[in-house]
């Protein structure tokens, strides 16, 4: 899992950027070309192209060329929606077990001595 | 036991593996962690959704072969329905399900877990394992839309640390 780990990284980090969220944001709706990504931008086409760089290495889109136009989409790959779903399980479970030593330590506080007995409480009861 | 009806046919057939595991120390006597496993009011302490989340079907039937489902609803109207069949059971210290997983009603995932009790130093070592394989809808735009909103989720989490 720590490839998976490090994919999850690298989406973060790219994530992390204003721009670059409203890149994926506006790839959400549909492909577009880098010139109709960088339209609303306000930013040199050299910036905006670092942009989809970083985007493009952390998996988040993939670009193509055809003709002179460059076009970029979601990367649709299964693996990226996986990674979310696997990370999505893992922390509902991190929830159920953060839940369970909760009601393990409320019944360990209902009962304290007769479910430790080596602990010799310093109050007693007589 | 019925299962949800999935409908139709997904677009995209893929099948996607993965396994991971959670360890966790408690504080506690093994044969409480196994109670809170094995006995049905013990689990249902703990074992449901996050805040917002409603109970809908809550059945366990905790022997070899028997089953169990939790049926629920988020506070966003996603419904979760987990269905599991016990494979093995060593009473204190092991239990072993099957259990597969429906969001909105369509199955999104089955697994084995392996949850492994041992005693430890400070009370007791719980290993939790789960093997899974994740179906379909990952390219769809309900399972894109999960993923995103995941992201979005994670960065929240993140950013409130």
């Amino acid at each position: 899992m720590l490839n998976y780990q490090n994919n999850l990284d690298r989406a973060f980090q790219a994530l992390a950027d204003p721009t670059r969220r409203a890149v994926v944001e506006r790839l959400c709706l549909g492909p577009a070309s880098v010139s109709e990504l960088a339209q609303p931008l306000a930013m040199s086409l050299p910036a905006v192209v670092q942009h989809l760089q970083v985007l493009e290495a952390s998996g988040l889109i993939r670009t193509e060329k055809a003709g002179r136009v460059r076009t970029c989409r979601i990367e649709p790959q299964t693996m990226q929606a996986v990674e979310g779903w696997i990370a999505q399980r893992r922390r509902s479970w991190e929830q159920h077990f953060d839940r369970l030593g909760e009601y393990l330590a409320e019944q360990e506080r209902h009962d304290a001595p007769a479910s430790n007995p080596k602990s010799s409480k310093p109050r007693n009861k007589r | 036991m019925s299962k949800p009806e999935t409908g139709k046919t997904p677009a995209v057939i893929s099948s996607t593996h993965a396994s991971f595991s959670i360890e966790r120390i408690y504080p506690a006597a093994p044969e409480r962690v196994y109670a809170a496993w094995s006995k049905p009011e013990a689990k249902a302490r703990w074992f449901a959704g996050p805040d917002g989340w409603k109970e809908l079907v809550r059945e366990m039937d905790f022997r070899v072969g028997g089953k169990e489902r939790v049926r629920g609803q988020h506070a966003n109207g996603i419904t979760s329905d987990f269905h599991c069949t016990y494979h093995n059971i060593v009473p204190g210290r092991r239990v072993i399900y099957v259990y597969d997983m429906y969001v909105d009603d369509v199955l999104i995932s089955i697994s084995q877990v392996t949850v492994d009790i041992e005693p430890h130093a400070q009370g007791t070592r719980q290993l939790f394992t789960e093997q899974a394989v994740f179906l379909d809808g990952f390219e769809d735009n309900g399972g894109r839309e999960r993923g995103s909103n995941f992201l979005v989720d994670q960065i929240g989490a993140w950013l409130a640390h």
